[in-house]
């Protein structure tokens, strides 16, 4: 089989996460990322590769996403996330047949696995990037991340190592169409270790109290400091489900205990991409609207009419949300006009 | 016992200025802290030194200024504290880094055993998460991302039982030592310096190592020439464009918010099913 693999087409990589034979969404996002950047790379292939247990059911997803070829490495040894054997895995298949662009998303099992590889490859990779492209002239990724809380904006590139690596978080990129059908070629390839060669074991998960799952919702209802406490929530909460929404955060509100961590948007909680996204009593800060400032459409209200989210909303409502959201909750739900 | 931490010393992100002419980083007058997840690595490496007795070293690679970063984990109980300063560490990348980190663990290891690597989940100022994952593949020890507690350590049995913070919850680990650790805040909360701490560190001065001595560092592998990523170009975000301000001391409320949510609705990002508009 692999005689027939074009040795002189550059191949792009995207790593294709998956937990329980379920593949992980940022996994799309990451091929849709990958087809814009071989039609810039003349004569490049997009390829996926596959790490698990019984999971040759995904791959033709995987072409229907775009991928021409998956790389599949099935073993019960892989059955759950261990950084070594999916460590010397990926890296075996990257020694053997050499990517030019190799993306990964920036999840906890993504940036531990990236960390490793990048390492054991003796390469370059940048975390966290909002966007990829092929620099022009030199034909290489340029990959574009934030640095120091998101005031700075850096084009970073790696010219002489290969694969170019990148992370990128879920939701930073656009979720494309798949093919409805579309046919690929899947290469199996074995892992050879064994598990005594394997220093840790996984004794239990203790499943998440709340799956939020906020980086996917349509509908984001924030609330920030000038909300004042846990109780401002329940209206915030209110709004949510009228709108089939959730509720996010600013980061004092989980530092004050208001609300779980997994409710934080921004720099170093979640990024979102919702539809619609309302911010009230957030003033804008650029750690809370890097996670953000992917939504379709803001809506701001804060009080004061110099808050920086105002710069950046679509629409913005200078007034107390105390007042401000119950009305909204009244029109939305179309109970009338509340005079 | 044998713990060590690796710590970064960080400009406070949250007082970071941008010059909106040049987009460069303004640095005069920033705030150094020692990375915040960082402090939280060394407390955990004293608790287990209390427990089971031993010794704490710190390791960071940085400019001369970074000492302070070290003087203050000395104050939090560490008993060692080496900086790796040369300029020619400079503008090193994650790659190059973990280099020069796990070089300088492997001449501690000559010494004598290892038995816990403790680094923080991210440096707030790159935010990466890189270089903890790529010093345990040099090193090739197991390797624990984002601890959130260990819930058992036995220096005998060279065993520990870890609590990692995944997407779907907590996943309990066992690893074998030494490992690797990356920290999350919860690992260990962060006590006052006592007092004879504090005493300790005044009188104490951190080690400073050079790419020469006490052990040289392979040169071709360290700061701009051992770093495969290079910064293209650094700009400041592009911001969205501010759309309509409404006020409710200007328009009433209801107008106010009728008037928002028909944008809302102009835009089509959501159906609202039972909207009748808030105007009478
Ligand atoms: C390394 C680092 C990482 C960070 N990561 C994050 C992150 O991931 N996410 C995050 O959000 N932040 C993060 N931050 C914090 C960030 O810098 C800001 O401090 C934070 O976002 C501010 O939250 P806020 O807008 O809720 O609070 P404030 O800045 O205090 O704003 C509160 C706003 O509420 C308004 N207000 C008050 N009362 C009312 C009322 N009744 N009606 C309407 N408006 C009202 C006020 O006018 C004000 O604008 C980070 C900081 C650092 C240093
Ligand atoms: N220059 C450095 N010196 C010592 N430790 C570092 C250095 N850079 C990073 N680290 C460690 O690696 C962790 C992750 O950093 P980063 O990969 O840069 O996000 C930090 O929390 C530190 O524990």
């Amino acid at each position: 089989m692999s005689e027939q693999l074009e040795t002189s087409s550059p191949r792009i990589w995207v790593f294709i996460e998956q937990e329980e034979g379920q593949p992980h969404p940022v996994s799309w996002e990451l091929m849709g990322a990958a087809g814009r950047l071989a039609e810039e790379l003349p004569g490049s292939v997009v390829e996926g590769v596959l790490l698990g247990h019984d999971v040759a059911g995904i791959a033709p997803l995987a072409y229907r996403y775009g991928a021409k070829r998956v790389y599949m490495i099935d073993d019960p040894l892989l059955e759950t996330y261990r950084n070594m054997p999916y460590g010397v895995g990926v890296s075996k298949l990257v020694t053997k047949y050499t990517p030019e662009i190799f993306l990964f998303g920036a999840t906890t099992l993504g940036r531990d696995l990236a960390g490793t590889i990048a390492t054991r490859v003796h390469t370059g990779l940048t975390a966290d990037c909002t966007e990829l492209a092929i620099d022009p002239k030199q034909k290489i990724l340029a990959a574009t991340r934030p640095t120091f809380g998101g005031n700075l904006m850096a084009t970073i590139l790696c010219r002489k190592h290969r694969p170019q690596m990148a992370t990128v978080r879920p939701r930073v990129l656009p979720m494309p169409e798949p093919l409805a059908e579309a046919e690929g070629e899947l290469l199996r390839e074995p892992l050879d270790l064994k598990e005594s060669d394997i220093p840790v074991r996984r004794l239990r998960l203790i499943p998440g109290e709340e799956q939020l799952n906020i980086e996917y919702a349509d509908v984001i209802v924030a609330g920030g400091r000038g909300v004042g406490g846990p109780g401002g929530f329940k209206l915030l909460e209110e709004l949510a489900d009228a709108l089939g929404g959730v509720v996010g955060a600013s980061r004092p509100v989980i530092d004050a205990g208001w609300l779980s961590h997994e409710h934080q948007v921004g720099q170093t909680g979640t990024t979102v991409r919702p539809k619609l996204y309302i911010a009230a009593g957030i003033s804008g800060a650029v750690q809370h609207t890097v996670g953000m400032s992917g939504a379709n459409f803001i809506l701001a209200i804060n009080s004061d009419p110099k808050a920086p989210i105002f710069q950046m909303a679509n629409a913005s409502i200078v007034g107390d949300l105390y007042k401000v959201i119950p009305e909204l909750i009244r029109q939305v739900k179309g109970t009338g006009n509340g005079q | 016992m044998h713990s060590v931490v690796a710590i970064k010393q960080v400009p406070d992100t949250s007082n970071v200025r941008i010059n909106p002419e040049t987009g460069t980083l303004i640095r005069e007058g920033v705030p150094t802290i020692i990375n915040p997840y960082d402090i939280h690595a060394v407390e955990m490496a004293v608790r287990i030194k209390e427990q089971f007795g031993g010794t704490v070293t710190v390791i960071s690679m940085g400019p001369p200024k970074a000492m302070e970063a070290l003087i203050e984990c000395i104050e939090q109980g560490a008993d060692r504290g080496i900086l790796i300063s040369d300029r020619r560490f400079g503008a090193a990348d994650t790659l190059a880094t973990s280099y020069v980190l796990a070089h300088t663990v492997e001449a501690l290891l000559a010494e004598g055993p290892v038995d816990l690597l403790l680094f923080g989940k991210q440096a707030i100022d790159g935010d990466t998460g890189q270089v903890g994952p790529g010093v345990a593949a040099r090193l090739q020890v197991p390797l624990i991302s984002n601890a959130v507690v260990i819930e058992s350590f036995d220096p005998v049995a060279r065993k520990a039982v870890v609590h990692r913070k995944i997407e779907q919850g907590i996943e309990v680990i066992e690893t074998s030592l030494p490992a690797l650790l990356t920290v999350e805040k919860e690992i260990a909360a962060v006590k006052r310096a006592p007092l004879p701490n504090l005493i300790n560190a005044a009188r104490y001065k951190p080690e400073m190592w050079s790419a020469d001595a006490p052990v040289p560092f392979d040169i071709a592998q360290v700061g701009i020439k051992g770093s495969p990523t290079i910064v293209g170009k650094a700009f400041t975000p592009t911001a969205r464009e501010a759309g309509a301000i409404l006020s409710v001391a200007e328009k009433g409320l209801s107008e106010t918010v009728a008037d928002a949510l028909e944008m809302i609705i102009q835009a089509n990002v959501v159906t609202i099913q039972n909207h009748n508009g808030g105007r009478p």
